[in-house]
């Protein structure tokens, strides 16, 4: 193979010469990060809220909850995505839709249409996650709740849930992980994150391994920052005396 | 909501989107099977005592979990075809894509199974082994006959499972305009004016194939547990 490697590419100017590839690659990083991070704190509260219904003792509720991750853990993220994008805005009453297509610009659109998909689609996780932690709480602590005096909500804020998410630190963080990933995805509805740059770089530079070769390390870079971030989260969160504490 | 749904164009693409439907599943298959044997692989190597070997595995495993599956499938789509052409002497007009799909879903799902295995051969009590190799049987024997089976067996839900997720993760080779399922059913829609049907009608049949495999595979695993337990 003949290929002729150029790294110089990184630093030469874009067509419209107001940044450079790197800087093209670092907007798109920008659009990675602000996305993951936006849906992750959505995806938290969703799940949060629906781990807590599916271990309630209330039949409509739970089954409403058991639905809802149903239905967005057996449908492909993509797929997903395209109906966020392109059919909800269709379907949305009074004008909802037209105001969305009409009166958003379009990188909003995308990058709106992104955020609520990957929530939503990381909500079902993260509401599995609260509920084997929730689950794997001894019965004790709800019954000391309840007998304290608390009501079945206080019993939830106050012991149930603060105690669950010490518990599910561990795969919390790599669903978070996952967000980022995830997030790749969204180059498909012509969103200009992190991997959609890549392919841009290629078109434009013709040099593919160069500019795969950086976004895969920008992928690597926030992997291994979220994982240290969270292991510190982990270190302060940990319960003694359960597995995995010292 | 003043959108009028025509389902008209469905009827007629059907056999277009089972032609696509073929493919989804022939790329989960092969990721399956590549998957479970070079996961396999990649676990053992990992727990053994052979340095490099666990570095390697390691390494492999947790190189393609860091990176996303939309990145390795843009390296696939990158790498394989010039290699291929260059090796086998094909010419560049040859379609490779689905090989490339191939090859790239089944090296990246080998890392997710490799840890599901890595997981399940370390849930088998170190007695198995030790009793193994005080009845004379070699460290191969004793994966091969004692530990390796007890592990599947606890794995097969698991497995199962990671199996659906790939599935649906294989909708991606949309990015190279493969027509897999979702694909045909984008060009369908994209074709008649009709994306909203025929994206909601992709939607639905995930959710019924993924949904009905995922409560077989919970069933199955309710009765291994009822029969572990006694």
């Amino acid at each position: 193979m003949s290929y002729q490697w150029n790294w110089s590419i990184f630093s030469s100017p874009v067509p419209t010469g107001d940044t450079t590839y790197m800087g093209w690659l670092l907007e798109g990083l920008q659009i990675t990060l602000a996305l993951s991070l936006s849906a992750w704190v959505i995806a938290l509260l969703l799940g949060s809220l629906m781990g807590v219904l599916r271990t309630v003792p209330h039949r409509g509720l739970s089954l409403l909850a058991t639905s809802y991750v149903e239905v967005f853990r057996n449908i492909p993220l993509l797929v997903q995505l395209f109906i966020w994008y392109f059919v909800l805005p269709e379907l949305l009453p009074f004008g909802l839709g037209d105001a969305f297509k009409q009166q958003l610009d379009p990188l909003t659109q995308q990058f709106v249409a992104a955020m609520v998909c990957l929530a939503f689609f990381t909500s079902a996780r993260v509401c599995e996650q609260v509920r084997s932690g929730i689950l794997a709480l001894p019965p004790g602590q709800r019954n000391a709740g309840l007998a304290l005096g608390l009501t079945l909500p206080q019993t939830y804020r106050h012991v149930l849930v603060p105690m669950a998410f010490r518990l599910i630190v561990p795969p919390l963080t790599s669903e978070f992980l996952n967000i980022f990933k995830n997030s790749a995805v969204c180059s498909t509805i012509g969103l200009l994150e992190l991997a959609a740059q890549g392919r841009q770089l290629v078109d434009y530079t013709a040099q593919p391994y160069e500019s795969f070769i950086a976004v895969t390390l920008f992928y690597l870079v926030i992997n291994v920052v979220v994982m240290g971030l969270m292991r510190l989260v982990e270190g302060r969160t940990r319960v003694p005396g359960y597995i995995g504490s010292q | 909501m003043n959108y009028e749904f025509d389902w008209s164009s469905i009827p007629g693409a059907l056999p277009f989107l089972w032609e696509g439907m073929k493919i989804s599943l022939e790329i989960t298959l092969t990721a399956v099977v590549v998957g479970i044997v070079w996961g396999t692989l990649l676990a053992m190597m990992r727990l053994s005592s052979v340095k490099p070997l666990a570095w390697f595995a390691a390494g492999y495993v947790n190189l393609f979990r860091a990176i996303p599956l939309v990145m390795v499938l843009l390296w696939f789509f990158l790498i394989v075809p010039q290699l291929l052409t260059g090796t086998f002497n094909l010419s560049p007009g040859t379609d490779v894509r689905l090989t490339s799909a191939m090859i790239g879903f089944a090296l990246f799902e080998s890392a997710y199974y490799s840890e599901i295995i890595r997981a399940g051969i370390q849930s088998v009590p170190k007695g198995q082994v030790a009793a193994a190799s005080a009845l004379g049987m070699t460290y191969a024997q004793a994966m091969r006959l004692v530990v390796l089976p007890q592990a599947f067996r606890n794995m097969v839900p698991l497995l199962l499972t990671q199996a659906i997720v790939l599935f649906q993760d294989t909708s991606l080779v949309y990015m190279s305009a493969l027509a897999d399922f979702f694909g045909a059913a984008y060009k369908v829609g994209d074709r008649d004016g009709r994306l909203v049907e025929l994206l909601l009608f992709a939607g639905a049949v995930y959710f019924f194939i993924c949904f009905a495999a995922s409560q077989l595979v919970r069933r199955y695993q309710k009765k291994l547990n009822a029969h572990v337990a006694h």
